[in-house]
C-alpha cells in the first residue's frame, strides 16, 4: 500500500514535470491565429506548418546544425584532454595538485557574465568570433572541470593493482591507457559526455556572444526571430521542441550506461 | 590508499591546464585591469586604484540585487534539496521505470536556458497559458508581468521545475549504492522508515549532497538567461539578479570599470560560500567514511 | 527465545516458477530447537541464505508456513518475529556512537531509558566494547564493528534467536577464532538459539553443535559433527566434510563381497559385514561403497581382506600424509598419521569392516548406530 502511494507520487510529479513541454508542443502544432483565438487543452486542427517552416528555412535549420557542430566539438575537446587529467588527480600526488584542482572547480563558479566582453576581445584577437570552434572552447572552461571531477570519482573506483599488473605486463601508458583502462569506466566516460553535451547544449550566453552569423547557436536564433516576426507563438514553440530533441536523442542513447553509471554510485 | 608521488603526471594534466587557461586566466587578468581604470573608448583609460570597487561596494541596487540573490537561492536550496530526495526515493530500483524514471527527470535539464523562460511564457501567460488560464480561472488575478509577488512564484516555480531533476539525479545515485544488507538491517532492528532515512540513507548520502548543494548554490546564484527571458528582471526591478544587473551595466550603459570591479566582488561571493558550504558539510560527517 | 519449525517450505524468486529447477529452496521441513547451537553448512548458492532470509522474515517464502514455538509468523516482519541477524559485511550506522547503535533496536522498539543502559552496558561488558562505548562507529576496526552489529542482536532480551550470515569472511584470520571463542561463550552463557550460516566446514564443525547441510537448496544431513564424519546420509556430505573428502568406489554385491572392478580389471573383492551385505543385495540404484581416508589401512604385504592397489602419489601436509592410490583404475585416497612409514609400488588396501559405508543412488543404506 505504501509502495502503491509512493509511485502514484512519483507519476504525479513526472506528470507535472512533462507538462509545460506538452503545453508548448500542444502551441507549436497550432497555428498563431489558432492560439490566440482559441482556449484549447489539445490541438484540434493539427497543422505542422510552423516545423515546415523552421526545415525549410536556412536561417533556421542552420542553428540546428551549428548547435549540434559545437556542442559534439566541445564534447569531444572536453572528454580527450579530461581523460588522462583525471587519471593524474586520481593516481598521482604531484606538485600543485590539490591547488590546481581547486583552481579548475572555481572555474566552473565564474559567473559568465563577468567573461562576456573579454571573451569577446579575447577571441577577436585569435580570429575565432562566428567559428564553431570558437564556441567550443569557451564552453570548456566549465565542461573541462566538470569532466575532469567526474571522471576521477569513477577512476578512483578502480584498483590500481590493475594499472600496476598491466605495467609489468609490459604495457606502455597510452596502449595501456586506451585499451585496458578507459573500457573500465566506460559508464564513467558515458556520463560525463552526457553531462559536457548537456551544459554545452544549454547554454546561451558565450554561445551567442561569440557569434555573429555563421555558426549562431539555435537558442539565439530563437530569440532574434521572435521579436523580428512579432512573436509567432507556434513558430517559437515548435522550435522550442526542436531544441528538446537532440537531447532527448542523446539520453535515450546513453540510458543505459547512466543507469550503469548511477548505480555505482559516482557521478 | 597513497598515492604514487611522480611530478611527470603534470605532462597529463598539461592539455586542461593550457584549454583552461587560455579561457579563464587571460579574460580574468583582463577584468582586474578594467576594474582598476576608466575607460571612455579605444586608447582612452586611467588608473583609477580602488575607485570602482568603493564604488560598487555602496551602490544599493547592488545591494538590493544582492540580497535579492540570497533569498533566490536560499529558497532554491530549501525546496530543491528536500524535494529532489523525496523524488529520489520513490524512484523504482529495478526494472523498466529505472531508465524511464531517468530519461523523465534528465529532459528538463536538457532543453537550452532561454528555451525554458520561453516555456514558462506560454505556460504561464493569462491568455494562452494553461498555468496561467488555470489560475485566472480560479478566480485569482495571477500576472507576472505586473505583480512582483506572482513574478518570484512563476521563477521559483520554473527554476524547482528545472533543476530538481538534477538534484534527484545525484540523490538517486547516493541511494543506489547504499548495500542492500542495511536494509535487512534496519528492518530486523525494528527501525521506522524515518529512522531508515536519517540514519542510514542520509549519511550515506552525504557526499552526493555536497556536490548537488555545491552546484545548486553556484548556479543558482550565476542564474541570468531564464529570469532575463521570462520578466527580464522585472516588474521594476523586483527580479533583477546579480547577473542581470551585471550585463545591464557591463552591456547596456558599457560602464567597463565599475562592471568588472563588481564581476570580481560578484566572484569572491560565490567562491567563499561554496568553500563554507563544502567546509561545513565535511565537518558534519567527519571521522565517517562513504562505503 | 524459541523452538522454530519450518513446515514444506519451498521458495523460487521467480514469479512462475515452472520445474525444479527453478526453486532456490525445494522442500524444507525441519525444527530448530530452542538453544540449539545450529551451524547452517552447504556451498556458495545452495540456498543457505535463502533459507536464513526465510527464518529472519526478510524473504517471505513461496511456499509453506514458519512457526515459532508453535505460532505461525510467516506474515510477520522480521522486527515482529524478534530475531537478530548479523551479515557477511558489518552493518553499523555510522554517524552513531557505539554506544548509540546498540541502544537503536531497543529505542525503536520504545523500551523505558534506564532498561536501554543497562542492557547496553550489560552487552558491551559481554562483547568486550565497553572501551569504545562513546566512539563513533565508524572508525573501528573490522571485528569490533562485527561485534556490534552482533551486539545489536544481543541487546534485546526476548530475542527468538541470532541469525549469522557467513559473519566472518571480512575479518582478519587470527581474529576468527576470538570472535568464535566469543560467540561460543556467548551461547553457553545466554543460552540463545544461534543459526550460523557458512560454506566452511572448520567454522561450522567447532561452532555448531548441531549442523544442517545443505546442497542445491534441499537440507540433506541434520546432525552433531561426529554424525555427519561417520554416518553421512547423503554422498555430498561424505564428499563435503572431511579433508580430503570421503571415497567413494562404484561396486556391485556377490555373497559378502563387494566387487568395484571397472574397464575389465578385475580387483579383489572387498569384504562386508553380512548385515551391510544383506541391505546391499536389495538396492536397487546404483551402489556405491564409501569410505573415509583415515580408515584406510595399507600394508606392503598381502594380508587377509586386502585389496591389491598402486600408489600412485604422496603428499606430505605436515600433521599427516595423503597418499592417493589406483583401485581398479578408479583413484582411492588414504590418509595416513606423520611418521608412518609409506611403502612403495604395489600396496594392500584394508577396508575395516565397521567403517565401509553402502550408498544406495547417493544414499546412505547402512545407518547403525
Amino acid at each position: 500500500m505504501k509502495i502503491r502511494k509512493r509511485t502514484f507520487g512519483l507519476a504525479l510529479y513526472f506528470g507535472l514535470l512533462l507538462l509545460p513541454i506538452y503545453w508548448m508542443l500542444n502551441m507549436s502544432l497550432r497555428t498563431n491565429a489558432d492560439i490566440l483565438g482559441v482556449f484549447s487543452l489539445y490541438p484540434t486542427d493539427i497543422t505542422f506548418g510552423n516545423y515546415i517552416k523552421i526545415f525549410t528555412d536556412k536561417s533556421w535549420y542552420s542553428g540546428y546544425i551549428n548547435s549540434i557542430i559545437y556542442v559534439s566539438m566541445n564534447t569531444a575537446i572536453s572528454l580527450s584532454v579530461a581523460l588522462p587529467a583525471a587519471y593524474a588527480f586520481s593516481r598521482y600526488r604531484f606538485l600543485g595538485d590539490k591547488h590546481l584542482f581547486f583552481w579548475l572547480l572555481t572555474n566552473r563558479m565564474a559567473p559568465a557574465a563577468v567573461f562576456l566582453l573579454p571573451f569577446f576581445q579575447l577571441y577577436s584577437t585569435f580570429g575565432l568570433i562566428d567559428t564553431h570552434i570558437a564556441v567550443a572552447l569557451a564552453h570548456c572552461l566549465f565542461n573541462v572541470p566538470l569532466a575532469v571531477w567526474i571522471l576521477e570519482g569513477f577512476m578512483s573506483g578502480i584498483p590500481r593493482e590493475i594499472d600496476e599488473t598491466a605495467f609489468i605486463d609490459g604495457f606502455g601508458f597510452p596502449s595501456f591507457f586506451i585499451i585496458i583502462f578507459i573500457p573500465l569506466i566506460r559508464a564513467g566516460v558515458g556520463v560525463t559526455a552526457f553531462f559536457c553535451f548537456m551544459f554545452s547544449w544549454v547554454e546561451l550566453l558565450f554561445a551567442r556572444t561569440l557569434t555573429v552569423t555563421d555558426a549562431k547557436p539555435i537558442a539565439a536564433i530563437m530569440t532574434r526571430t521572435v521579436s523580428a516576426t512579432g512573436l509567432d507563438w507556434g513558430l517559437l514553440s515548435a522550435a522550442g521542441i526542436l531544441t528538446i530533441v537532440p537531447g532527448a536523442l542523446v539520453i535515450w542513447f546513453v540510458r543505459n550506461h547512466l543507469a550503469k553509471g548511477f548505480a555505482m554510485g559516482r557521478v | 590508499m597513497d598515492k604514487w608521488e611522480d611530478n611527470k603526471a603534470w605532462f597529463l594534466v598539461l592539455p586542461v591546464f593550457v584549454i583552461v587557461a587560455f579561457s579563464a586566466i587571460i579574460p580574468l587578468m583582463t577584468v582586474v585591469n578594467y576594474s582598476l581604470q576608466d575607460i571612455w573608448g579605444p586608447g582612452q583609460r586611467v588608473f583609477v586604484g580602488a575607485e570602482w570597487f568603493k564604488e560598487t561596494l555602496s551602490d544599493h541596487r547592488l545591494h538590493d540585487a544582492l540580497w535579492r540573490q540570497f533569498l533566490f537561492s536560499g529558497m532554491v536550496l530549501l525546496i530543491e534539496i528536500p524535494l529532489g530526495i523525496m523524488i529520489a526515493l520513490a524512484m523504482p530500483k529495478r526494472g523498466w521505470g529505472v531508465s524511464a524514471s531517468l530519461v523523465t527527470l534528465a529532459l528538463p535539464l536538457l532543453i537550452p536556458w532561454n528555451v525554458i523562460g520561453t516555456i514558462w511564457i506560454i505556460f504561464t501567460r493569462p491568455d494562452i497559458g494553461l498555468f496561467g488560464a488555470a489560475i485566472n480561472g480560479l478566480n485569482i488575478t495571477f500576472d507576472h508581468t505586473s505583480s512582483p509577488l506572482d513574478a518570484w512564484i512563476t521563477l521559483m516555480f520554473m527554476e524547482v521545475w528545472h533543476w530538481t531533476p538534477l538534484v534527484a539525479l545525484l540523490a538517486y545515485s547516493g541511494l543506489r549504492a547504499i548495500p542492500e544488507a542495511y536494509f535487512q538491517a534496519a528492518k530486523i532492528d525494528g527501525a521506522s522508515a524515518w529512522a531508515t532515512f536519517r540514519y542510514i540513507q542520509l549519511p550515506k548520502m552525504r557526499g552526493v549532497l555536497t556536490i548537488a548543494i555545491l552546484l545548486r548554490f553556484m548556479d543558482s546564484f550565476l542564474i541570468y538567461a531564464e529570469p532575463f527571458v521570462l520578466t527580464g528582471g522585472g516588474p521594476g526591478n523586483s527580479t533583477t539578479f546579480l547577473s542581470i544587473y551585471l550585463v545591464k551595466i557591463a552591456v547596456g550603459q558599457f560602464d567597463l570599470g565599475p562592471a568588472a570591479a563588481f564581476s570580481l566582488i560578484y566572484f569572491v561571493i560565490i567562491l567563499l560560500f561554496s568553500w563554507l558550504f563544502y567546509q561545513a558539510l565535511q565537518n558534519v560527517g567527519k571521522g565517517e567514511k562513504n562505503g | 527465545m524459541a523452538n522454530i519449525e519450518l513446515n514444506e517450505i519451498a521458495h523460487s524468486y521467480l514469479s512462475k516458477p515452472e520445474d525444479e529447477a527453478d526453486y532456490a529452496l525445494k522442500r524444507i521441513h525441519t525444527v530448530w530447537e530452542d538453544g540449539g547451537a545450529y551451524a547452517l553448512l552447504g556451498p556458495s548458492g545452495c540456498g543457505k541464505t535463502t533459507l536464513l532470509n526465510v527464518i529472519s522474515g526478510l524473504l517471505t517464502p513461496s511456499q509453506g508456513r514458519v512457526l515459532y514455538n508453535g505460532k505461525d509468523v510467516t506474515a510477520l516482519s522480521p522486527e515482529k518475529r524478534n530475531i537478530a541477524q548479523v551479515f557477511q559485511f558489518p552493518v553499523l550506522y555510522d554517524t552513531m556512537t557505539v554506544s548509540d547503535n546498540l541502544a537503536f533496536p531497543l529505542r525503536n522498539r520504545g523500551v523505558p531509558k534506564n532498561d536501554i543502559t543497562r542492557r547496553v552496558d550489560e552487552v558491551a561488558e559481554i562483547l568486550d566494547l565497553t572501551s569504545f562505548l562513546k566512539k563513533k562507529a565508524a572508525g573501528l576496526t573490522a571485528d569490533a564493528k562485527q561485534k556490534v552489529s552482533l551486539g545489536r542482536g544481543l541487546v534485546r532480551s526476548d530475542v527468538a534467536a541470532i541469525l549469522f550470515d557467513e559473519p566472518l569472511t571480512v575479518i582478519d584470520p587470527h581474529l576468527k577464532w576470538r570472535l568464535r571463542r566469543s560467540l561460543k561463550q556467548i551461547h553457553e552463557q545466554l543460552k540463545l538459539t544461534l543459526i550460523y550460516v557458512t560454506h566452511d566446514q572448520m567454522e561450522a564443525l567447532t561452532f555448531a553443535e548441531k549442523v544442517v547441510v545443505m546442497y542445491d537448496g534441499d537440507i540433506v544431513q541434520i546432525g552433531t559433527p561426529q554424525e555427519l564424519f561417520e554416518y553421512p546420509e547423503h554422498r555430498f556430505v561424505g564428499y563435503f566434510i572431511g579433508s580430503p573428502g570421503m571415497n567413494f568406489l562404484e561396486c556391485a554385491v556377490d555373497g559378502d563381497m563387494a566387487r568395484v572392478d571397472a574397464m575389465g580389471i578385475k580387483a579383489d573383492g572387498i569384504k562386508l559385514d553380512s548385515p551391510t551385505a544383506a541391505l546391499a543385495r536389495q538396492a536397487t540404484g546404483k551402489l556405491e561403497l564409501g569410505i573415509r581416508p583415515m580408515y584406510l589401512q595399507l600394508s606392503a604385504e598381502p594380508v587377509k581382506h586386502g585389496v591389491e592397489a598402486q600408489i600412485k602419489l604422496v603428499e606430505d601436509q605436515g600433521s599427516c600424509k595423503i597418499v592417493s592410490l589406483s583401485l581398479a583404475g578408479k583413484t582411492v585416497r588414504a590418509r595416513l598419521p606423520e611418521g608412518k612409514p609409506v611403502p612403495g609400488g604395489k600396496v594392500w588396501l584394508v577396508f575395516p569392516q565397521q567403517k565401509i559405508r553402502l550408498f544406495d543412488d547417493g544414499r546412505l543404506i547402512n545407518k547403525t548406530y
